[in-house]
């Protein structure tokens, strides 16, 4: 527990970075700067277990378990999708978002 | 203390992620998507699960960033500029996202958290790792295994679609010398690469 902060402010600074996180989700039109995206959001879930087990929980270890599952899964998705982003530029070289048709049936 | 330090790293986080999603050179968005990620860390680090952090700095800060930087430099020349995005789409996309957070917010805001009753101890590795092997009630064996069978599809299922234009044509190859049954499979195998 952080000394003088409390469960409020920590929850508004994630929320606050979950929402960057889906603007530029939003926004962005390359396949990685979307994938960047992704990574805020989960970021911001990830720190909102750990700290709700601190706040509310401090005897249990729930949330850090959670974070520690979300951390892999974040992992194995961004090697994933790079791996399919860059067979898509082998394909059609190029990784803009309105260029990505052929995956399509 | 901990209170400034707690500031100047929310402070940090929230610059470099709208510096990460705004910024036009793909590569300095990595950087501050590091510099994020390492907030985060310090974060961790502030409520005492040194564990956590380390997680966060080596897979994160070390593996991910990585990956990312690999990414762009096989895909783009490093001085490129991403295009500008349309500003009806911006405003459409800000009003969204800022509508979001105020609902959030009203709802944290709102809600009565509990009061805490049991008193804070630090959290050691080992008991987290008791935990994530443990069979009783509230044990995390099954996932621990779920997610051991996710890395290793996961990294099996890179290297097939990392490479998947080599594979296929060495299936195909195979296929049209197997069987003449196979041709119609093997020309659309073709044709994909």
């Amino acid at each position: 527990m952080i000394a003088g902060i409390s469960i409020y402010e920590i929850l508004t600074l994630t929320s606050i970075l979950f929402f960057i996180g889906v603007y530029g989700f939003f926004t962005r039109e390359n396949l990685i700067t979307v994938l960047m995206s992704v990574e805020l959001i989960l970021n911001a879930s990830a720190v909102n277990f750990v700290l709700i087990n601190t706040y509310l929980y401090p005897d249990l270890l729930q949330g850090a378990v959670f974070s520690i599952f979300i951390i892999a899964l974040a992992a194995a998705e961004t090697a994933l999708a790079i791996a399919i982003i860059i067979n898509l530029y082998k394909l059609i070289y190029s990784v803009e978002v309105k260029d990505t048709e052929t995956m399509k049936y | 203390m901990e209170t400034i330090i707690f500031y100047i790293l929310s402070g940090i986080i929230i610059l470099f992620a709208v510096a990460s999603v705004t910024s036009r050179k793909i590569l300095r968005a990595v950087i501050y998507l590091l510099f994020v990620l390492i907030g985060i860390a310090g974060l961790y680090f502030l409520v005492d699960y040194n564990f956590l952090a380390a997680i966060q700095l080596t897979v994160y800060g070390g593996g991910i960033i990585v990956l990312f930087i690999f990414a762009v430099l096989l895909i783009h020349h490093v001085e490129l500029e991403l295009e500008k995005t349309a500003l009806k789409k911006k405003l459409i996309a800000g009003a969204l996202s800022a509508s979001g957070l105020l609902v959030t917010l009203w709802a944290i805001s709102t809600y009565p958290f509990p009061e805490t009753t049991s008193t804070y101890t630090s959290i050691e590795v080992a008991d987290i790792g008791r935990k994530l092997l443990s069979y009783e009630d509230g044990g995390f064996i099954l996932p621990f295994e779920v997610i051991s069978v996710l890395l290793v599809a996961v990294m099996i299922g890179a290297i097939v679609v990392a490479k998947g234009s080599k594979l296929s044509e060495d299936r195909s190859r195979k296929t049209e010398v197997g069987s003449q049954k196979s041709e119609d499979g093997s020309e659309k195998l073709t044709e994909n690469n």
